[in-house]
């Protein structure tokens, strides 16, 4: 399967002013392949995806599909062409005011020969052939509103299919689906393979590549890396090319916590959740791993103040602790970098800098007024410290990469002392290099603060942790120091099976 | 930046015709497109006109529009934390109303008359905020039923009828009261600055409220989180601000601020008249949105609101001195608020990419 190429790039190249994004880009798509494209934030992946779908124009270098020529002036044109795109941001891809069954045929409703009246029996049927064929199990009657994450990208790629694609692109498809979400997302995966649909799959996550690649490409800094087709597949070597260096199994040198900073006993934080206890050292970094939907979130919005636990004490350096608002957090020593910047951190009007100060205003002002060098010198310091890619501290955030807008949301809330430092899924949708950069910091300054993680994702618990814990119907059920870690028992313990023994 | 070639084109045509030498021109255009705009109003308007170039006409300029200006300085506090005011021109009639009942009425002194307006001001922008924040009346609806609100009340007192010295009251019997002539005076007295009698109080009194809003938005921390709040109020929250205060006092200044205008207004008048003030709700948001497009902030801000409203009045002024008719003047406001409205989303928005 899959010898001749169906989508060609040859030497494509795109710069935005005088900075060259791309810079000869060769790549091949064959039919009935998973094509993983590797790189770190900056690399061009976006603009590469823009490209092809046809949101920008190539400044050289020729596209060719099945032998053709092609150069779509706009995204309808690419979709039309048999090149259709799944966007990393779920929303972008259906239409939430809507049910499942228009939004599986909503292109139809535009376009050539589109009728002007529809009729709803016909939406439904032509809905339910396209969700047979991707064996889809989704009521074609419910509101996308009602959906979860997981259902509304099944949603939107079977959208997509219902255009006979030859060529389909999925841009971090999995970012914010659990794992058992994400298997089903790659059981669909096989089935548009099997169909001989040629697929270009963009992520960053191990896990998810080596479970659907059959090729994988490495972008780095506009140009191709490195190209690995031979089973069994180079993955360390992908992701080598990638990054241009060598990052190793990070093996994370675990200390103790030397003093206890907080402590919380019987805390429920669900109705008919069972109560656990947690307790935090100074000095200790602390992963709480666990599927999406476990009470994560939940638990770090509770000792941010956000939401009340049903029932239960909490101590923060020995005193009674019971923020009723983030306010009251802060002032208490708990910080949160909250989940999902885009959504709960970045101040998208605000700099670099505005951004950093943003919950320390009144340490940054005198009788009210900004002391604005001293915020600017604070950020400076920052962004050297967590090595923030920039021109200056007075870039707009909307400049920097994913990787490095979070680097800004962490290094926020490592401006003044914490004595604990919560981080929700700090990791999402950043580069693995800047991951790494963000894990270091946190381990180094971790000193005389407690540092809590919540981690979806193992393997970062794995890298930056000096204890996992792990999380499961609202509650604690087990947990690990991060050396000679009984991987069994840890995963037993993610899939839930613990719970009923422990009781 | 070869995506936006084509619009780089519509941009250049916008220009005059300025040659694409890159983004630096466009930057430059974005910035200060506006006040050079406004800067060549103003020398064409002194060749073309007589008396244009002279401090009484500058003055006269400031004059008329100073209560727009105070309110459209108002409700950009409200544009700030991501809200909206349209309760702003009933408010400043409803005080103008106002103090025209406590003097003419009530018999009260001035500053009882001014003390019942402001107060009137920062109830009504509470309640906006209150209804806003906590019964989740989206602002625009709130604001407007605050208004028609408004217009009903202030002529409840009255039954209908304007206030002046002298009137028949409801009863049959005649007002008993007269504006204070240190009221008037907030209308009708004129500072000396190099001139004699040159500055009128509302100049004044507009040019300090400026720079106290402006100070106020752009350099304490209230003004920097109430940035934050209007740009992304969850992230403000989590960052420890309490969102539903910021937006409530956002309401009270701009209930404040067009309070501040009525006061001005009555003292103008003279009188508590029912038909006036009609222009100012839409003079005032002009005003504001226009400041959108002073400096290329594509927000909310203090300076461009005064520049806006500056703006409108030097072209009206210039245009009334060239004999265009006065019923021409709202389109030619109308025009200006779609020019810089374009000038702010068509070109910022996409400068920030």
């Amino acid at each position: 399967m899959g010898e001749s190429a169906v989508f060609r790039i040859a030497s494509l190249r795109k710069s935005f002013g005088p900075i060259q994004v791309l810079r000869g880009v060769d790549l091949e798509l064959h039919a009935g392949e998973v094509t993983v494209l590797m790189g770190a934030n900056g690399a061009g992946k976006s603009t590469l995806v823009k490209i092809v779908s046809g949101v920008y124009r190539l400044d050289g270098g020729s596209m060719t599909l099945a032998g053709q020529s092609f150069e779509p002036v706009t995204p309808a044109e690419a979709m039309r062409s048999g090149v259709v795109t799944v966007h990393q941001n779920i929303n972008d891809g259906v239409v939430s005011a809507l049910d499942v069954a228009t939004n599986l045929t909503l292109d139809r409703l535009n376009g050539a020969g589109a009728k002007f009246f529809f009729s709803r029996r016909q939406v439904r049927r032509e809905a339910r052939a396209v969700a047979e064929r991707m064996g889809l199990d989704i009521d074609l009657r419910a509101d996308i509103v009602d959906l979860s994450l997981a259902d509304r990208q099944m949603v939107s790629i079977a959208r997509a299919m219902a255009h006979e694609p030859k060529v389909m692109i999925l841009d971090e498809p999995t970012s914010s689906l659990s794992a058992s979400e994400a298997s089903r997302l790659f059981e669909l995966i096989d089935r548009l393979r099997a169909r001989g649909v040629a697929i270009l799959y963009i992520s960053h996550r191990m896990s998810d590549i080596r479970r659907v690649a059959d090729r994988i490409v490495s972008l780095r800094d506009g140009a191709i890396a490195g190209l690995f087709e031979e089973k069994p597949l180079d993955y360390e070597g992908a992701v080598e090319a990638m990054l241009g260096r060598r990052i190793g199994r990070t093996s994370v040198a675990v200390k103790e916590g030397s003093r206890p900073v907080f402590a919380a006993e019987d805390l429920q934080i669900a109705p008919g959740a069972r109560p656990f206890g947690l307790s935090l050292a100074a000095g200790e970094v602390v992963a709480v791993t666990g599927l999406v939907g476990v009470g994560k979130t939940a638990l770090a919005e509770t000792l941010f103040g956000i939401r009340q636990p049903l029932s239960g004490r909490m101590r923060l350096g020995g005193a009674e602790y019971r923020p009723k608002t983030p306010a009251e957090a802060i002032r208490s020593g708990v910080f949160l970098v909250a989940k999902d910047r885009a959504d709960s951190g970045i101040v998208p009007e605000f700099n670099i800098y505005e951004n950093m100060s943003l919950p320390f205003l009144k340490r940054l002002s005198h009788l009210g007024i900004m002391r604005r060098r001293a915020e600017r010198r604070l950020a400076r310091r920052q962004i050297e410290g967590l090595k923030i890619v920039c021109r200056n501290e007075r870039d707009d955030m909307s400049m920097l990469s994913g990787g490095n807008q979070q680097k800004v949301m962490v290094a926020r809330w490592l401006s003044y002392p914490a004595d604990l430092l919560i981080l929700d899924e700090p990791f999402q949708g950043v580069d693995i290099a800047a991951r790494h950069d963000i894990a270091a910091k946190l381990r180094a300054s971790a000193g005389e603060r407690a540092t809590l993680l919540f981690l979806t994702e193992l393997d970062e618990a794995l890298e930056t942790a000096d204890r996992i814990l792990v999380m499961s119907e609202h509650t604690i059920i087990g947990e690990h120091r991060n050396a000679d870690i009984d991987m069994d028992r840890l995963l037993a313990e993610v899939a839930g099976r613990d719970l009923a023994g422990a009781a | 930046m070869d995506a936006t070639a084509g619009k780089d084109k519509e941009k250049s045509v916008l220009d005059g015709g300025a040659r694409k030498t890159g983004m630096n021109m466009r930057d430059l255009a974005i910035r200060y497109g506006f006040l050079t705009l406004l800067v060549g109003l103003i020398v064409f308007f002194s060749f073309f006109t007589r008396g244009f170039a002279s401090p009484q006409a500058a003055v006269f300029i400031l004059q008329s529009v100073s209560i727009t200006g105070i309110l459209a300085l108002g409700v950009t506090a409200t544009l700030v934390v991501g809200g909206f005011d349209l309760s702003i021109g009933s408010i400043a009639t409803s005080a103008m109303m106002a103090a025209a009942y406590v003097m003419v009425v009530m018999e009260q002194n001035a500053l009882v008359a001014v003390i019942a307006c402001l107060a009137i001001g920062a109830i009504v922008g509470l309640i906006n905020g209150l209804i806003i924040c906590y019964m989740r009346v989206p602002d625009l609806l709130a604001t407007l039923g605050m208004m028609f609100l408004l217009i009903g009340l202030q002529r409840i007192p009255t039954e209908g009828r304007s206030i002046a010295a002298g009137m028949t009251l409801p009863d049959g019997s005649t007002a008993p009261g007269q504006f204070s002539a240190s009221f008037l005076a907030l209308g009708r007295h004129r500072f000396d600055f190099f001139l004699p009698n040159l500055v009128p109080a509302s100049v004044v009194v507009l040019i300090v409220l400026a720079i106290l809003i402006w100070f106020f938005l752009e350099y304490t921390r209230f003004g920097r989180m109430m940035y934050a709040v209007g740009s992304n109020a969850r992230a403000a929250e989590f960052a420890g601000a309490p969102v539903k205060a910021y937006k409530i006092w956002a309401y009270v200044i701009s209930g404040i601020f067009a309070s501040i205008g009525g006061i001005l207004l009555a003292a103008r008048l003279g009188r508590g008249d029912i038909a006036s003030g009609n222009n100012l709700l839409l003079d005032a948001v002009a005003a504001a949105l226009i400041g959108f497009a002073v400096l290329g902030a594509a927000k909310p801000n203090a300076f461009g609101t005064a520049i806006g409203a500056l703006f409108v009045g030097v072209l009206l002024q210039g245009l009334t001195m060239m004999n265009v008719p006065y019923y021409t003047q709202d389109f030619v406001k109308g025009a200006v608020l779609m020019i810089a409205l374009m000038f702010t989303f068509a070109l910022s928005a996409r400068n920030a990419r």
